[in-house]
């Protein structure tokens, strides 16, 4: 039953995608906001993240795009008067939230209280120790440990039960300051950083388990006390990585009914300890050689794996946990996938699921790569078969790293002995690396001895490689085509081994009436019908998804796993698209393989298909369900990629021609189109070999833009200064794409001017522009890392205009149908163009809130043949909506060990955050709060520039001569601001004797750093080293002057104690 | 595989393959294998599993839940030759082939259980040759399985415990039933299913057990006779899965046979009593009419899913009984209440 004085709840959403903290919110808020409202329940939602779909104002009746502080909640708290919070769908930021919210007594003073969980409760799961004593009070063994809030009493206890072991901070989010310490020295480090980064200052010291069985269960109950399992996980990766960097399978695979049972019931036994009134995941190890086991950890929460648990199960965790709070019980909520049983019916599954980690190392060149307690990865894959070795090639095929198959050449390359040294380090590659072992013969033994990975995983490698040498002999016959196709062998790697192409394996296989089938994921192992149509694919099974052929059929194309670049924003186009084209009557049918994501919810799109987006994979579908069409725009990249291929399927493609699509990402076409419609663009010369590229840029004049075409998030992109940086960049461009011949170089130069942005949809005959924006960093830094301000508020209106002309002339010169993103570079009042793209732009989903305007809506019913002129919006530019929204990127730097902080062309941030108000300073100076960047009036300043930004940081500082502000600055610019009359102190480098900048920052004096590296490869150590510092530190260092500029205009300039609040509802 | 209604399934064979008629029901249990193949409720059965990767574990034979494996035919999508596990003896295939039991691998059994809940459950033949199929049908519809089980002799188990003496009438229950018991301190006295009332009776015993056990109740019918004598006596009764049906059956109430059955670890049951929901683990294709309740006695529990009726109480008795084996989490499962208060009523009787 409801409780009857729930009726007004606040939902607190997760903020920023950070490493360890992904989409997977965004798809449990949505999904619990729905259930929320379905039960008649007025709902106000916050979160800073506008890339969301929770912060649609559709989702919730009243939606906070506002910095997730406890001062802003308390203000909206006020404002709304909720009488209840629901913080167990906003990850950890949600709880600590609530936590704070709780302990400093604003819960109580404004008459509101928390559901789903209790603050008690939230405190016996997060706080180490007792987290312990409740463990140790219901029988549950834990590891030894000790909670420590000091290096030497953590190095006492280390002392007594021996080295390795592992550190813990409490309260931080995907391991965040965590590590394996195997000495004294290495425990001195990591603990004190860990100290540093918890909230509460603690950390736990514990005994290092490595190597054990880490198991993990999903489970709900309800306030009546009933509990269930959702799902039980097993990570292939043992104790030791991450489970985010692990690679896991549901169920588990090598537990017998006793081990699971015993799991399972004390899994039960820990959430009624708790009194969770909801979902929580709980962390086990398992000693693989008896009946041992240790609780690790419990999320009494929705998490990353609740959304895994959810998408590999077809229960839909969130919806149910958000029922749940509100007081009812899990035997009278029904089970929306079949209709006909309940959510207390614990799912049964029928077959094997694997999820795969997606990491950033290759934005990240110089970080270390190998895997810990610390995640690392951005996003995930997850794919479905009937077997572990079939879903393992899914995966692989999913992550659209350019490989097919777990065996792969480079690594059979390496050699045997090589391969062997190479299993000790656990890194990204680590199953390559094993595939590639098995196949030189090392033994599963060794193997195990070595990694503890468990050898049924082994053996299931094993299979692939083995089926893999057979084929290399050259025979197949029926029964191995349908072996080999049963162990997720894709054509094209069954071809590669026999020596014939993909096309006549496909022939052979469909001669031999070997094709594939789609079977329905339903939470009852088809024990009742399912009503919900997700499906995936297998070989040698009865085919379960029969198309419908009543509406007109529209294929949507996911963007797969979340990686810089590519994230959340894509998903949020994905899904509008689907909801758009569900308005207009169309059949729906979306792929994708990303667990954490609304797109892949069983009610997102009439069917799912959880596959791998490559042509492979999508021919499948293709052919079994004979779209009228497909629409590509909206998946990013890995959508578009699959452009030419959809094409030669016979696949109609909605919107932009693919030949157009073409035009505007091959450069000399592109460079032909704007010659036609006399727009300027930075010159720039297309090359294939490093010869070239120097002897470009050389006639182009330094400095210059190196990159490879067809990019991401502009990977691979480099400013060259000189002929040795032309050589390094093409070294590196060369080694990371594959075929240089299909994708060549592209050398531009390098305009330092202001940067403009717009989105525009276009219907062939007219355009629309929601809005323009403008970066607050130059040039030269990625769209994605810079601080977006909308709307444009320096350039004139002439420029404005000229804009305005020019995207309507390339529009249709592209003959553009649908989304366009066109970058500017403004320079001296003269407008350039630097990049289009023919698709939907990471900018989207949040100039539409800002604006008002349903970009993906009005988009997808022009895609289908409406135009512009019979819509409400009008054409040309939008109106100004009044507010100011500022788009702040966040980084994941303090997960990535060594990597480099330094804004460049390179995009680096995982997420973003949006400031809005009417006052400009104060959008900046929430766009500030939200990203977790605050600097206090009276902050210390470390200064320390590269000599070409000096003359530059005089005249920024001397703005704020009067201010409270306290520089510092090594001896040069220490001299050379006293010289411009700016007071200074001045602190010794790095390299210099103590004290010098590392001691300010371990004290915790330091507010800000502002460093601008060297531009070039020619990197400064110390600046480098400081930036490293800094990130660990937890000390704001930016890297761009203008960003600082911002920063110290926003903190100087808005008053404190007020903050405005807007309602994107009513925007 | 061929099924009554003429549909074939064609795999591997596997285990100690054979020509085998049998009742083929579904199992939707992802682990435990071993226990379910050695549960004498399947004798006669097919089981076909709904999890694809079966064997992954291997065989520990100290996880059997009687002396030896009972189904006709095993019939799974892929059987695991190299398993994993730091208990394993064996490969499932070895123990198959030790107990003489087929299997067919290979087999989609997503689409054999679409099949048996679009058709109800149907008999079948797992056979290497379908070249005669009047023959194959034939002997489907001669297939007639003598489901009686559990022990010949009476037998003491927990001598030495000084709990509750209780008298356990084994109509072909598993080993973790009893260990439940004695794990409990009780003395527990295992009786042959066709036992009389007077000797239980006359034995001193402080509660009576009715296990569970194979096949259709109302075959059991010199059973259900003096299960009502039993009832009579007013003692303290526990009967879980076929005794709960004998039981109902010896109070004049009906059974059917279910479409699909209830075979897995994840089965919602309510009680009534309080509202409270728990997974229980059932084995059955029979449940009981809740029309056809006489006086006196009453529904205590139903199914969450299909609201078929999960237990019973008994006027004035101090009675539980439920369609469902409450052991079945080894000891911890939240049902576990059940066998408590059954045992505390039987020391109860004893003190008195």
């Amino acid at each position: 039953m409801i409780d009857k004085t729930i009726k007004k709840v606040l939902v607190i959403g997760s903020g920023p995608i950070v490493i360890g903290q992904a989409a997977e919110f965004d798809y449990a808020g949505t999904q619990a906001c729905r259930s929320l409202k379905e039960e008649g329940i007025e709902v106000v939602l916050v979160n800073s993240n506008p890339a969301t779909i929770m912060t649609d104002k559709d989702i919730a009746d009243k939606v906070y795009i506002e910095p997730l502080t406890v001062r802003t909640l308390e203000k909206i708290i006020e404002v709304e008067r909720p009488d209840s919070i629901l913080p167990t769908l906003g990850g950890q930021t949600g709880l600590n939230l609530a936590m704070e919210l709780e302990e400093k007594g604003i819960l109580e003073k404004l008459g509101t209280r928390l559901i789903g969980i209790s603050a008690r409760a939230i405190k016996m799961a997060e706080d180490r120790q007792e987290f312990k004593d409740t463990m140790e009070s219901i029988g549950e063994p834990c590891i030894e440990s000790l909670v420590v809030e000091t290096v030497e009493d953590a190095v006492d206890f280390s002392a007594k039960i021996g080295y390795p072991v592992i550190v813990r901070p409490a309260y931080t989010l995907g391991g965040t300051g965590g590590g394996i310490a195997y000495s004294e020295e290495e425990l001195r480090e990591i603990a004190s950083n860990g100290i540093r980064l918890s909230r509460v200052n603690q950390v736990l010291i514990e005994k290092c388990i490595s190597g054990w069985k880490e198991i993990e269960y999903e489970v709900m109950r309800d306030s009546k006390g009933n509990c269930i399992t959702i799902c039980s996980m097993e990570n292939v990766d043992p104790v030791g990585i991450h489970t985010g960097d692990s690679i896991v399978v549901a169920p588990t695979q090598t537990l017998s009914d006793k081990e699971c049972q015993m799991l399972r019931a004390s899994a039960l036994n820990i959430i009624a300890a708790l009194g969770i009134r909801g979902g929580c995941n709980v962390q086990f190890a398992l000693e693989p050689h008896s009946f041992k086991y240790a609780v690790i950890e419990v999320n009494p929460r929705v998490s990353r794996s609740s959304a895994l648990a959810s998408k590999a199960t077809g229960f839909p965790i969130a919806r149910v946990a958000a029922k749940i709070a509100l007081g009812l019980g899990l035997d009278e909520i029904p089970n929306a996938v079949t209709g006909k049983t309940f959510a207390s019916f614990e799912p049964a599954i029928d077959y094997c699921v694997v999820k795969f980690p997606k990491w950033p190392f290759d934005k990240f060149v110089t970080a270390k790569r190998e895997l810990g307690t610390q995640m690392k990865a951005t996003g995930e894959v997850m794919s479905i078969a009937r077997s572990f070795e079939a879903a393992m090639h899914k995966a692989v095929n999913s992550l659209e790293e350019n490989r097919q198959s777990i065996l792969e050449d480079e690594f059979i390359a390496l050699g045997k002995e090589e391969l062997e040294k190479r299993l000790h380090n656990a890194d990204n590659e680590r199953f390559y690396v094993v595939a590639a072992s098995i196949y030189c013969g090392i033994s599963i033994d060794t193997i195990y001895d070595i990694t503890k990975i468990d050898k049924w995983f082994l053996n299931g490698i094993k299979n692939i490689v083995d089926m893999e040498k057979h084929l290399m002999e050259g025979k197949c016959d029926r029964e191995t085509m349908l072996k080999a196709k049963k162990l997720g062998l894709t054509d094209t790697v069954i071809a590669k081994n026999l020596g014939i192409t993909a096309e006549a394996v496909k022939n052979m296989r469909e001669m031999w009436g070997i094709t594939p089938a789609f079977s329905l994921v339903d939470t009852c192992a088809a024990e009742f019908a399912a009503q919900t149509p997700y499906y995936y694919s297998d070989f040698g099974i009865k085919n379960e998804s029969n198309p419908a052929t009543n509406r007109r059929k529209v294929l949507v194309l996911g963007s797969g796993p979340i990686r810089i670049g590519q994230g959340i924003e894509f998903d949020y186009c994905s899904v509008h698209c689907v909801w758009a084209l569900k308005q207009l009557g169309c059949e729906t049918i979306i792929i994708n393989n990303n667990p954490e994501t609304v797109s892949t919810d069983f009610d997102v799109a009439d069917k799912l298909y959880f596959e791998p987006l490559t042509p492979e994979f999508v021919r499948n579908v293709v052919e079994l369900e004979k779209p009228d069409g497909a629409i590509v725009q909206f998946g990013g990249q890995t959508a578009i990629k699959l452009t030419k291929a959809l094409t030669e399927m016979g696949v109609r493609i909605y919107g932009t021609d693919a030949d157009d699509v073409d035009a505007a990402e091959d450069r000399e076409l592109f460079d032909e189109t704007l010659e036609k419609c006399g727009i300027p663009r930075p010159k720039g010369k297309t090359v294939f070999t490093c010869e070239e590229a120097i002897e470009a840029a050389n006639q182009l004049g330094y400095p210059v833009l190196v990159r490879p075409s067809y990019v991401l998030g502009g990977q691979g992109m480099q400013i060259a200064v000189c002929d040795e940086d032309i050589r390094e960049f093409m070294g590196i461009i060369t080694k990371t794409v594959k075929e240089l011949n299909e994708h060549p170089v592209l050398v531009d130069k390098y305009l330092m001017g202001e940067e403009v942005e717009v989105d525009a949809i276009c219907d062939g005959e007219e355009v629309l522009i929601p809005g323009i924006m403008e970066h607050i960093d130059r040039a030269g830094i990625h769209s994605g890392d810079s601080i977006s301000v909308y709307p444009a508020n320096r350039i004139s209106k002439s420029v404005q205009d000229t804009i305005v002309d020019y995207t309507n002339r390339l529009a249709k010169a592209l003959h553009v149908v649908g989304m366009m993103n066109i970058q500017f570079i403004v320079m001296d009042n003269k407008v350039y163009i630097i990049e289009v793209n023919p698709r939907s732009s990471r900018t989207v989903p949040y100039i539409s809130k800002v604006t008002g305007i349903p970009a993906i809506a009005i988009a997808t019913e022009i895609m289908l043949g409406a135009k512009l002129r019979n819509m409400p919006y009008g054409t040309g530019l939008y109106r100004n909506s009044g507010y100011y929204a500022i788009k702040m990127p966040v980084f994941s730097f303090e997960k990535i060990r060594g990597a480099d902080t330094s804004l460049g062309p390179e995009m680096k941030s995982t997420g973003e955050v949006l400031g809005i108000s009417r006052n400009y300073n104060e959008a900046l100076l929430k766009a500030f709060e939200g990203a977790g960047v605050s600097l206090p009036k009276d902050g210390k300043i470390i200064v320390t520039v590269c000599d070409k930004d000096k003359p530059e940081i005089c005249q920024l500082l001397k703005r704020f001569k009067d201010s409270e502000f306290k520089f510092y600055a090594t001896e040069g610019t220490q001299k050379l601001l006293e010289h411009e009359g700016i007071k200074a102190t001045a602190v010794n480098k790095i390299s210099e004797e103590s004290p010098n900048i590392l001691d300010m920052l371990h004290n915790g004096e330091v507010s800000l750093i502002i460093n601008t590296p060297t531009h070039g490869r020619v990197k400064s150590r110390d600046g480098f080293k400081l930036r490293r510092i800094a990130v660990e530190a937890g000390v704001t260092c930016i890297t761009s002057l203008d960003a600082a500029r911002s920063l110290m205009e926003s903190a100087t300039m808005v008053e404190n104690d007020t903050v405005t609040l807007t309602n994107i509802a009513e925007l | 595989m061929v099924l009554e209604d003429g549909s074939v399934y064609t795999g591997t064979p596997r285990g100690a393959f054979r020509e085998a008629a049998c009742e083929i029901v579904f199992n939707t249990s992802m682990s435990g294998y071993i226990e379910i193949l050695s549960d004498p409720a399947n004798i006669g059965k097919g089981v076909v599993m709904t999890y694809p990767l079966i064997g992954n574990y291997g065989v520990c034979r100290e996880d059997f839940e009687s002396d030896r494996l009972h189904p006709e035919a095993l019939i799974v999508h892929e059987l695991c030759d190299i398993p994993s596990n730091f208990r394993s003896e064996a490969t499932l295939e070895e123990i198959l082939k030790e107990y003489n039991i087929p299997c067919l691998a290979d087999i989609d059994t997503r689409s054999v259980v679409q099949k048996l809940c679009e058709k109800g459950s149907m008999k079948g033949i797992v056979t290497d040759d379908i070249s005669d199929m009047s023959r194959l049908m034939k002997a489907i519809a001669d297939f007639k399985c003598e489901h009686k089980a559990g022990t010949k002799e009476a037998y003491t188990v927990g001598g030495d415990n000084t709990g509750a003496k209780i008298a356990f009438i084994d109509y072909g229950t598993r080993k973790s039933v009893i260990k439940i018991l004695t794990d409990r301190n009780c003395r527990v006295t295992v009786f042959p299913a066709c036992t009389d009332a007077e000797t239980v009776l006359g034995g001193d015993f402080g509660g009576i057990f009715l296990s569970d056990g194979p096949g259709n109740p109302a075959e059991y019918e010199n059973e259900i006779k003096e299960a009502a004598k039993l009832l009579e006596s007013g003692k303290p009764m526990l009967a879980i899965g076929l005794g709960y049906q004998i039981l109902a059956l010896s109070q004049g109430a009906k059974v059917y046979e279910m479409k699909q059955g209830h075979r897995g670890v994840n089965h919602p049951v309510r009680f009534l009593e309080n509202g409270r929901t728990f997974i229980t683990s059932q084995n059955h294709g029979y449940a009981v009419c809740g029309e056809s309740l006489p006086e006196g006695v009453e529904v205590t529990c139903e199914n969450v899913n299909d609201s078929s009726v999960e237990g019973l109480s008994f006027a004035g008795k101090p009675v539980t009984a439920v369609a469902f084996t409450p052991d079945a989490n080894k000891g911890a499962s939240a049902t576990v209440f059940i066998y408590n208060k059954f045992i505390e009523e039987a020391e109860g009787t004893k003190n008195d």
